[in-house]
C-alpha cells in the first residue's frame, strides 16, 4: 500500500503557481485598499460626503476599510510609543521612577471621557480638514491600545535572562545591537499577544470615537462606528445588523490574515525550551513561507532589518565590565526635587481648575455616583464569575470543547459590545424596565468573555496527574471545586477578572447612558455623569468625573486585584 | 506460569485486557494486547518494561481510572467500573496539590471519604510520622525537595489504608541517592508489617529496582504491550545488590529484554510490511558515537555486559536499550543475551576521522533505514530538490502513533543532517538538498 503512495510524494509544486497567485492577489488588494482609504482623510470637512454617513449597506465595505485603517494607524502609533516609552522605562532607573507609575495610572483612566477635548485639540491643529477628526479618532484608539503593549515590552526588557545578557556583553555587542538581537526578540511573544489584545480593546473605542458630539457640533467620520451611531439615531435595526455583520467579517479577516500568522511566527522567539502546545501553522504563514515570489521579498526585508539591527551604534561606547557604580546621590536628589515640583504644580492646577467650577457638594455627589458604579461592577463581576467559571471549567476539562470554545470566546471579547446595545435598549423601552438595573448588564457584555477564556485556558492547562490523583482519591462534589479545581484555575481567573473589571469601568461611560432615536435612557452612576458632562461640554465636571473614576479604578486594583494576584502567584501556581 | 495453587485472597484480576486508542481513518493504535494479571494479598509485584509498553496504562486500568477497550477487571471478585475504593496511587510526578500544605494534602483522601476532622488529623499525623515527614506538616510542596515530595505522595496514599498500593515509576524523578533511601525505607516498613496495605503493584523501567523490591516481576514487551515473561524473585529482604544470585536475575532480565523481537528479524524486502513501519526512538548521533567509543576502549575492548555498562554509565534500561538497538539496526553492534559487542563496521567507525565517520554513517543509513533512503530519493527526483516533511509524517502515521511518528521523523532528520544526506528547514517543514555537497 505504501508503494501506491510514492507518486504522491514525488509530485511537488511546480513553478510559482497557486500559492503565489493567492499571495499576489492579497498584496495588490491590500495596497489598493490602503491608497483609497488614505485619500479620504485629506479632503476639507466642507466637501460634501467628507463627514457624512449613509445607511446604505453598499457603503459598508468602504466604511469598514476606513475604520480598519484607523485601527492600524493607531496600532503603529502604539508600537512607536511602546518602543520609546517602554524602553526608556526599562533602561533608565530615574525615568522608571516616573514612567512606570504614570503608565499604571494611564491604564486605569477612562479615556473615553476626554474624547471631547482631544477632538477640539486636533481640530485646531488642522483647521477645516478631516485629518483633524481622523487624528482625534486615532488618538482615542491609541489610548486604548498603547498602555498594555508598553507594559509588556517593559516587563520583557526587565526579565531578559542573565546568561544571554552576559553572552551579549562578552561578544561586545553595542547597546543598539543588544536591543535588536536579544532584547526585542525576547519581548516579541509577549508583545504580539498584547498587540492582539489591544486590537480587540480598540474596537470598543472605534465605535465611540467616530461619531463625536461637542456642545452643539457633531461630526461623523465615515466608518462602522458612525454608521452604527446613525442607525441608532434613525432607529434602523436592519442597519445595525448590517454593521454587526461587517464588523464580524473585518475581525475575522485581520485575525486570519495578521494575528494568527504573527502568533505562530512569534512562537519561535519563545524562550522556554519546553515544547508548548504547538498548533498547526496558520494558512497565511504557510503561504508566506511557501511562495517563491514572496520569499525573496521577505528575505530582502529581513536582510535590511538584520543590517539595521547589526549597526554598531552605541550611546555609551563599548560596554565596560559591570562594576557596582553607586548612583550619584546629588543627581538623584535633584531629580527628586524636579519631580516634586512638577507634582505640586499638577496638583495645584487640577485643584484650582476644579475648585473654580465645582463645589464640595459636587465632589461628594460624584463620589457617591462612583460608589453606585462600583456596586454595579462588583455585582456584575460576581454574577459573571458565577456563570462563566463553571462553564469555563466544564469546557476546559474537555479538550475537544476547549479547542472549539477558546477562539470563539476570544472573538467575542474582541467584538465591540456597544454594537449589541440596541436590542437591549429596545427591550428596556418596550417593557418599561428600570434603566438603573437593566442598563447594568451592558457593562459586562463585552468584558465577561475575558473571564470565560481565561478560565477555559486554566482548566485546559490543569495538570493531568492532579486530575488523576483527585479521581484516584475519589474527591468529588463541593470538595473537588473547593480544593482541586478552583485553586487550580485561580491565577487564570484573576487575570481574566482584572481585565474584565477594568473594561467594565470604561464601558460604564457608554453603558450607563443609551439612546434609541429620541428615547434616552440614563442610569445613576459615574459613567452617566461623565457622559452627560461631555455632551454639555462642561470640562470641569468631566475632569472631576474622570479623576474620581481613575481613583476608584486604581484603588480597586491596588486593594483587591493586586493582593489577590500576588497570592495566586505565590501560593497557587505549580512551578 | 503460576502453577502452585495460591490460597491467598485475590485482590485484582485482569483477564484478556486490551487497550486501543482510536485513530482516525487507519487502524486502531493498540497499546495493550491480551494482558492477564492476578494480584494476591501479601506480594509486591513489578510491571517492568520500556517506555511505551503500556505498563502505566495497565496501572490506570487496575486503579479504575481507565476503562479497557476489552477484557475484564475485577476487584475482590466484583467488576471494576470506576476508581476503586481500596486502591491508592503514588505518581511519578508526585501530583501534590501545590495550594495545600503537607497536612492538607495527606488529609484530602480522608476528607473525600467524609472522615470527621479529629479522626482525619490523627490519622494524617500518624501517616506523616511513619513516612518520616514529622515537622513538615505546615510546609507547602514547593518548599520541599523531590524526595520529601514523594514522601508526601506516599503518606497521602497510605493514610487511606488502601488494600492495594499502586506506584507509577515512583522513584524515577528522584536522584540516585534519594531514590535508594526511599526504596529501602519503604521495604523496611513492608517487612516490619507497618505498611497499612495488603499488596503493592509498581510500574518501573529500572531492572535493579524491580529485583530489589519485588516478589514477582512481569516483563512487558512493546508495540503492542504484552506480558513477555513473568518471574519470581525468591530472595528474602533485605536484598544485596552485589549478591551473585541477585546479579544473575538482573542479567536474566536484561537477556529477556534484549531478545530480538520477531518484527526485526524479518527481512524488510521479504515482508509485506511497509519499510516505514519502523519506529525510531530519539537517539542522537553524538550518544551513538559516544557509546561506540566507550565500547571500543578499555575495559570493554568491544564487548560489554549490559547491566555493568548501565551501572557505570548511570543509564537506565530506557536509555541504554534503544541506543543499543539503534546501533544494532545500523550494523555497528550486536545485542546478545544481555551483552553488547561492537561489529567490524563499528570498530571502523570509531577509528575514523569526522568526515570518514559521516561517510560510513551515510552509507549504513541508506542501507538500513528505508525512510532516509526514500527522503533522499524524493529529493533527488524533484526539480527543486525540496519536499515537505508533512507527507512523510503522514505516511509514518499510517503505521504508528503520531508521537512515534514525530519522534521517528525527528531522529531521521538528526541522522540525515549528520550524514549530510539532506538538510531540513524547520520553519517551512521542508527537506532540501541545500548546502549538501
Amino acid at each position: 500500500m505504501s508503494a501506491t503512495k510514492y507518486p504522491s510524494l514525488a509530485a511537488g509544486w511546480r513553478l510559482p503557481n497557486l500559492w503565489d497567485a493567492i499571495a499576489f492577489t492579497c498584496v495588490i488588494g491590500i495596497l489598493v485598499a490602503f491608497g483609497h482609504g488614505a485619500e479620504g482623510t485629506l479632503v476639507p470637512i466642507s466637501q460634501p460626503g467628507a463627514i457624512e454617513v449613509s445607511l446604505d449597506p453598499s457603503h459598508l465595505p468602504e466604511y469598514a476599510l476606513r475604520t480598519t485603517l484607523r485601527m492600524f494607524a493607531a496600532l503603529a502609533a502604539s508600537l512607536l510609543f511602546t518602543f520609546t516609552y517602554g524602553t526608556a522605562a526599562a533602561k533608565s532607573r530615574r525615568a522608571a521612577l516616573v514612567l512606570v507609575p504614570v503608565l499604571d495610572v494611564l491604564q486605569s483612566v477612562p479615556i473615553l471621557g476626554f474624547l471631547t477635548f482631544t477632538v477640539v485639540f486636533f481640530m485646531n491643529l488642522f483647521p477645516g480638514r478631516v485629518l483633524g477628526l481622523e487624528l482625534a479618532a486615532i488618538f482615542a484608539i491609541f489610548t486604548s491600545q498603547a498602555w498594555n503593549m508598553a507594559f509588556s515590552l517593559y516587563q520583557s526588557l526587565k526579565t531578559v535572562p542573565a546568561d544571554l545578557s552576559e553572552a551579549a556583553v562578552s561578544f561586545h555587542l553595542t547597546g543598539w545591537q543588544r536591543f535588536w538581537r536579544l532584547e526585542v526578540p525576547f519581548a516579541v511573544p509577549g508583545l504580539v499577544w498584547n498587540t492582539m489584545m489591544s486590537m480587540s480593546g480598540g474596537w470598543f473605542f472605534v465605535v465611540a470615537s467616530e461619531a463625536v458630539t461637542v456642545g452643539a457640533h457633531s461630526w461623523k467620520l465615515p466608518g462602522i462606528g458612525s454608521y452604527v451611531a446613525l442607525a441608532l439615531e434613525r432607529r434602523n435595526i436592519g442597519a445595525v445588523a448590517w454593521a454587526i455583520l461587517a464588523m464580524l467579517l473585518v475581525i475575522l479577516a485581520y485575525d486570519q490574515l495578521l494575528f494568527r500568522p504573527l502568533v505562530a511566527w512569534s512562537s519561535k522567539f519563545r524562550f522556554e525550551t519546553t515544547a508548548g502546545a504547538t498548533a498547526a501553522d496558520p494558512w497565511v504563514l504557510r503561504l508566506i513561507r511557501r511562495t517563491r515570489l514572496l520569499k525573496p521579498g521577505g528575505e530582502a526585508l529581513g536582510d535590511a532589518a538584520a543590517y539595521l539591527g547589526g549597526l554598531r551604534l552605541s550611546l555609551a561606547g563599548r560596554p565596560r565590565a559591570a562594576r557596582e557604580t553607586r548612583p550619584s546621590w546629588l543627581i538623584d536628589a535633584a531629580w527628586g526635587a524636579v519631580l516634586l515640583a512638577v507634582l505640586a504644580w499638577a496638583v495645584w492646577r487640577v485643584v484650582s481648575f476644579v475648585s473654580q467650577a465645582v463645589s464640595w457638594t459636587e465632589v461628594e455627589h460624584v463620589v457617591l455616583l462612583g460608589l453606585i458604579t462600583l456596586l454595579r461592577v462588583v455585582v456584575l463581576m460576581i454574577l459573571a464569575s458565577l456563570v462563566w467559571v463553571p462553564i469555563g471549567v466544564w469546557l476546559g476539562l474537555r479538550p475537544v470543547w476547549a479547542r472549539r470554545a477558546q477562539p470563539l470566546a476570544q472573538f467575542l471579547a474582541a467584538f465591540p459590545a456597544n454594537l449589541l446595545f440596541p436590542p437591549f435598549v429596545l427591550a428596556i423601552v418596550y417593557f418599561h424596565l428600570s434603566p438603573d438595573v437593566w442598563l447594568t448588564p451592558l457593562m459586562v457584555l463585552g468584558t465577561q468573555w475575558y473571564i470565560l477564556f481565561n478560565v477555559v485556558a486554566g482548566a485546559a492547562a490543569f495538570p493531568g496527574d492532579l486530575k488523576e490523583a483527585a479521581a484516584n482519591f475519589r474527591i468529588g462534589g463541593w470538595l473537588w471545586w473547593r480544593k482541586v479545581i478552583i485553586p487550580g484555575i485561580f491565577p487564570y481567573y484573576i487575570t481574566g477578572a482584572i481585565t474584565a473589571s477594568g473594561g467594565s469601568w470604561n464601558a460604564a461611560i457608554v453603558a450607563e447612558v443609551a439612546s434609541w432615536g429620541d428615547t434616552r435612557l440614563q442610569a445613576h452612576g459615574l459613567g452617566a455623569y461623565i457622559a452627560d458632562a461631555t455632551d454639555k461640554g462642561d470640562m470641569a465636571k468631566v475632569v472631576l468625573g474622570v479623576v474620581v473614576m481613575s481613583a476608584f479604578v486604581v484603588l480597586f486594583n491596588r486593594l483587591l486585584w493586586r493582593p489577590m494576584y500576588g497570592y495566586a502567584q505565590r501560593r497557587l501556581t505549580l512551578a | 506460569m503460576d502453577t502452585a495453587v495460591d490460597l491467598r485472597p485475590c485482590l485484582i484480576d485482569v483477564k484478556g485486557c486490551r487497550q486501543a486508542y482510536h485513530k482516525d481513518a487507519s487502524a486502531d493504535l493498540v497499546v495493550l494486547e491480551d494482558v492477564n494479571l492476578t494480584l494476591r494479598e501479601g506480594e509486591i509485584v513489578a510491571l517492568l518494561g520500556r517506555s511505551g509498553s503500556g505498563k502505566s496504562t495497565l496501572l490506570r486500568i487496575v486503579s479504575g481510572l481507565l476503562k479497557p477497550t476489552a477484557g475484564n477487571v475485577t476487584w475482590r471478585g466484583r467488576p471494576v467500573t470506576g476508581p476503586t475504593d481500596g486502591v491508592a496511587m503514588v505518581f511519578q510526578s508526585f501530583a501534590l496539590f501545590p495550594w495545600l500544605t503537607v497536612q492538607e494534602n495527606v488529609e484530602l483522601g480522608l476528607e473525600a471519604r467524609g472522615v470527621p476532622r479529629t479522626e482525619r488529623e490523627r490519622r494524617a499525623e500518624a501517616a506523616i510520622d511513619m513516612i518520616g515527614l514529622g515537622g513538615f506538616e505546615n510546609a507547602y510542596p514547593k518548599e520541599l525537595s523531590g524526595g520529601m515530595r514523594q514522601r508526601v505522595g506516599l503518606a497521602r496514599a497510605l493514610v487511606v489504608h488502601p488494600d492495594l498500593l499502586l506506584m507509577d515509576e515512583p522513584f524515577s524523578a528522584l536522584d540516585v541517592l534519594t531514590a535508594e533511601t526511599l526504596r529501602t525505607d519503604l521495604i523496611d516498613l513492608w517487612v516490619d508489617g507497618r505498611l497499612p496495605v495488603k499488596s503493592v503493584l509498581m510500574v518501573t523501567h529500572n531492572i535493579e529496582e524491580a529485583v530489589l523490591m519485588c516478589d514477582r516481576i512481569l516483563v512487558f514487551s512493546s508495540n503492542p504491550g504484552r506480558v513477555a515473561h513473568e518471574l519470581r524473585v525468591p530472595f528474602p529482604h533485605p536484598r544485596n545488590r552485589l549478591d551473585k544470585a541477585f546479579r544473575q536475575v538482573v542479567d536474566d532480565i536484561y537477556g529477556i529484554m534484549t531478545r530480538r523481537k520477531p518484527v526485526e528479524t524479518r527481512a524488510p524486502t521479504a515482508a509485506p510490511v511497509s519499510p516505514l513501519a519502523m519506529p525510531l526512538p530519539r537517539v542522537g548521533t553524538n550518544v551513538m558515537s559516544g557509546l561506540m567509543e566507550t565500547l571500543a576502549a578499555e575495559p570493554y575492548n568491544g564487548r560489554a555486559d549490559l547491566p555493568a555498562l548501565a551501572a557505570s554509565l548511570q543509564y537506565e534500561v530506557d536509555d541504554l536499550l534503544p541506543l543499543g538497538e539503534m546501533l544494532q539496526l545500523m550494523g555497528f553492534a550486536l545485542l546478545e543475551e544481555g551483552d553488547i559487542h561492537l561489529t567490524e563496521l563499528g570498530r571502523r567507525f570509531v577509528g575514523a576521522e569526522t568526515d570518514e565517520r559521516k561517510q560510513i554513517f551515510a552509507e549504513t543509513l541508506r542501507q538500513h533505514v528505508p525512510l532516509v533512503n526514500m527522503i533522499r530519493q524524493v529529493l533527488d527526483e524533484r526539480w527543486n530538490h525540496r519536499a515537505s516533511a508533512l507527507r512523510f509524517r503522514e505516511e509514518l502515521e499510517d503505521h504508528m502513533s503520531p508521537d512515534y511518528a514525530a519522534d521517528t521523523l525527528r531522529t531521521v532528520i538528526g541522522w540525515g543532517r549528520y550524514a549530510e544526506l539532506f538538510s531540513y528547514d524547520e520553519e517551512a517543514e521542508q527537506f532540501s538538498l541545500e548546502d549538501i555537497e
